[in-house]
Parts: C-alpha cells; structure tokens; sequence
C-alpha cells in the first residue's frame, strides 16, 4: 500500500481535468447555446482521441497487435463489449506465442 | 440498472489488474477510480503511464478524453428542474457514459428525480471502485502481462469503444485523419503529443467534412 507523490499528483490533476468537464455543461447551459459546428467538432474529439490513442500499438507495434486489433473491431460489430476485448486479447497472447513478438 | 452494475465490474476488474502491472499500488489504482471515475479516461492513463507519472499530460489527456461529459452535462442538465442546485452539481460528478445513457432514457418517459438519479449511480460507482481493488489485488498474481495479453485489453476496449463511435463515412475520415496523424507523432514527437495531434487532426477533418456538405447542399 505505498502511494507515490508523482501518482497522487497525477490523480488529482486528472480528477480535476473530470470534473471540470462534468460541470462545464451546466455552467454552458446558463449562458450559451452550442451551434451545430460546435457540436460537430465536440462530438468527434472522443472517436479522434480513441484512435489517437491506439493508433500506434495497433499499426507500428507489431503483426500480432496490428491482427488482434483488426479481430477486436470485427467482433464488436456483432459481440458485446467484453466478448470483443476477451476475443482480442487471446488473439494478441496467441499470436505473439505465434510469431514470438 | 442491475445489468448496467454487474456489467462494469470485469471492467473494473481489468482496469485493477492492468495498474498493478504498470506498478500502480492498490491504493493508487483505488484512488484513481475514487476521484477520476472515468474509465476511458483511466485507460488512457495506463497505456500513456510513466515512472515518475507525467501529471500534466495525464491530466491535459483526461480533459481530451472526457471533453464528451461537457455535451452530455449540457444535454442532461437541461432535464433536471425536480433536483436543486446543489443537487444538481452533484449528480454531475458521478456523470459517468452509462449514467448518462440511462438518465438520458428515463428523462424521455419520467420526471428525472434525485432519489432515482442516486440508486442508479451510487452503487454503479461503489462497484467500480470495489472491482478496481480486486482487480489490482488479483493483478499482483496474475504475472507478466505480455504473456497472457491482458495488455492488449485497453486498447482492445479503445477499439470497441470507436467502433460505437461509428455514423458512416464522416467517421471514417476523422477516424483515418487520427490515426495517420498519431502515428507519425509518435514517431517524431517524444511524450503523448500524439494524443492532442490525433485529436485535433480528427477535428480538422469534420469540419471540412461538414463545409464541404454544405458547399455541395
């Protein structure tokens, strides 16, 4: 149970980011309306940040991480959530047993 | 809402296991689910985890990831007279997707009420905190990560969750614009300027999407 400085400042900071995202909604309501641009652009952060994120384990890590991927978006167009990660996890730990990745 | 409680705790579960194989303590992986509560959000976290924790990007990549509870807060608190101020700010801090979905859903048939809104987040967020002790406690047994792939689950998560994302060909160009941008950052850039450089490329994308419809319309 150790609880390093780093780590807790870290926390902090991302819960702070949290709630000022949760809170500015309402503080936006009493003064703004959003037009539909701005939506637009809001509402494509989260799919951009997703892949942003992924995008390099998934094309420049390696053939085992590139195929789990590519397994893992296929079955989420027809499995629930934990049925596609489980899927593309055993894909990954095969390949790499596989290719030795 | 029983489903919606069970349903996140393997999430919760994998969250743990995976911070204990970043060296997060139990303690800290409980912590962050205590105070962030935001599971896209402690995902990234892990897949971008230093030694020492880098706070300003994992902060500056929280508020990218969460910048959708901004909408969704807006939309929602817009279906709230029955709570009071106070109340009102309060039910946002436990703002989580599948809260949002759900409030959203009963708004539509029913007045939204605070006892309602409660029973439906308070034990959703006691079950993640609790599944992200376990996970993290069961983690520590689990071994080398790599090998049993149990690495690969957020980003297998991440995928699954763009996928949901999906509207058509717009998204197709968001989604493409990102990642081409966020892997040549990654490859160029040190730290996680590849998450703000997929961010705004995919933004930058649907606005000249959309100005193009509207230049053909």
């Amino acid at each position: 149970m150790t609880l390093d400085p780093h780590t807790f400042l870290a926390i902090v900071a991302m819960a702070a980011a949290t709630v000022l995202t949760r809170i500015a909604g309402l503080v936006l309501i009493r003064f703004v309306t959003i037009g539909p641009q701005q939506k637009r652009a809001l509402e494509a952060i989260p799919p951009a940040v997703l892949m942003a994120v992924i995008a390099p384990t998934a094309l420049v890590t390696g053939p085992a991480e590139t195929l789990a991927t590519v397994a893992t978006a296929l079955a989420a167009t027809r499995l629930p959530l934990l049925a596609a990660v489980a899927i593309g996890v055993f894909v990954v730990a095969v390949a790499r047993a596989l290719i030795g990745a | 809402m029983a489903p919606l409680t069970v349903a996140v705790m393997p999430i919760g579960l994998v969250f743990g296991a995976v911070a204990a194989g970043k060296g997060l303590s139990s303690l800290e992986a409980t912590l962050m689910s205590v105070l962030v509560f935001a599971g896209g959000s402690q995902f990234v976290a892990m897949d971008i985890w230093t030694h020492p924790a880098s706070w300003g990007a994992l902060a500056f990549s929280a508020l990218l990831v969460n910048i959708r509870h901004v909408l969704m807060s807006a939309s929602i608190g817009n279906k709230m007279p029955a709570f009071s101020g106070p109340a009102k700010y309060a039910a946002m801090l436990l703002l989580a997707d599948e809260i949002w979905a759900m409030a959203e859903v009963r708004a539509g048939q029913t007045r939204l009420t605070p006892a309602w809104y409660a029973g439906l987040a308070v034990p959703f967020y006691c079950v993640w905190v609790l599944a992200s002790l376990a996970g993290s406690a069961a983690g520590a047994f689990l071994g080398d990560p790599k090998a049993t792939g149990l690495d690969f689950a957020f980003p297998a998560v991440f995928t699954v969750l763009v996928m949901g994302f999906w509207k058509g060909r717009d998204t197709g160009a968001v989604l493409a614009a990102s990642a081409t941008a966020a892997v040549l950052a990654h490859q160029f850039l040190p730290g996680v300027w590849y998450i703000a450089a997929g961010a705004a490329a995919g933004v930058a994308a649907t606005l000249f999407t959309s100005r193009r419809q509207e230049a053909c319309a």
